[in-house]
């Protein structure tokens, strides 16, 4: 069975019920402090492009059971402007908030599977995955 | 809510004790501010103990405390770091160079006595 549970992520304070939503199900699954940080991190970090470049959009948090396995999937999605330069937001220390430039390659290290979906003018999904070891 | 900041002698301590969103983040820089302002303080203690996670927004945040407070003086100290921190810290790629960390309170007390030259 599925099991899925999203945040909309309209002003900040959706950011901090975001995260805390990533860290219940973390803890649920079994995730140690250090995962729990990452994930927590991670969650926080998609949360606040969405609020800072889509104005709106949403955070899913999904508990995965394949192969024996469990992990959890985050999906931060919004219908903003996308992403025109893909390459560019992946290189490290690129920003154009004028925050610290950690962004997405610091979300892509925190998590084990990382995956970016954009299209110009119509949003972007970004789908992130730590699986339990 | 707002992070109460304690004068110790010629310290200002501050221990934060819950997770911060973004308002209270900055408003307790502005707090801190005045307070160094206020008290002539020469020193910040600010312990994380209980923080268990930093993302990039709140690492910008203490990042430009103490570089604010710095412009205006004091020198501060950024103790109790957890592991789980410092390890997401580092993995999301950010780096507080020139912040003075310690291990706890106690170690960055001494630090900042150490820093203050007395």
């Amino acid at each position: 069975m599925e099991f899925q549970s999203c945040v909309k992520i309209i002003n900040e304070w959706d950011i901090v019920a975001a995260r805390q939503l990533g860290r219940n199900v973390a803890k649920e699954l079994g995730f140690g402090t250090v995962d729990q940080a990452r994930i927590t991190t991670a969650i926080s970090e998609l949360a606040r492009n969405i609020y800072l470049y889509a104005g709106q959009g949403r955070v899913c948090i999904e508990k995965l059971f394949e192969n024996g396995k469990s992990g959890l999937l985050i999906v931060a999605s919004d219908e903003g402007p996308g992403i025109p330069d893909v390459r560019k937001v992946m290189e490290d220390g690129f920003s154009t908030s004028g925050g610290l430039g950690a962004g997405l390659p610091g979300v892509k290290r925190l998590m084990d599977e990382f995956d970016l979906d954009t299209n110009v003018g119509k949003g972007t999904e970004i789908r992130a995955t730590k699986w339990l070891r | 809510m707002r992070i109460p900041i304690l004068k110790l002698y010629d310290c200002l301590l501050v221990s934060i004790q819950w997770e911060l969103d973004d308002a209270t983040a900055l408003q307790f820089q502005e707090d801190l501010l005045h307070k160094i302002h206020e008290t002539s303080a020469n020193g910040v203690v600010i312990d994380i103990t209980s923080i268990d996670f930093i993302d990039s927004f709140i690492a910008k945040v203490l990042g430009d405390v103490v570089s604010m407070s710095k412009l205006m003086g004091a020198k501060v100290v950024i103790t109790g770091i957890q592991p789980a921190v410092a390890i997401t810290l580092i993995e999301l790629g950010i780096v507080l160079d020139d912040v003075l960390t310690a291990l706890d309170l106690e170690k960055g007390l001494e630090k900042l006595q150490q820093e203050l030259g007395d």
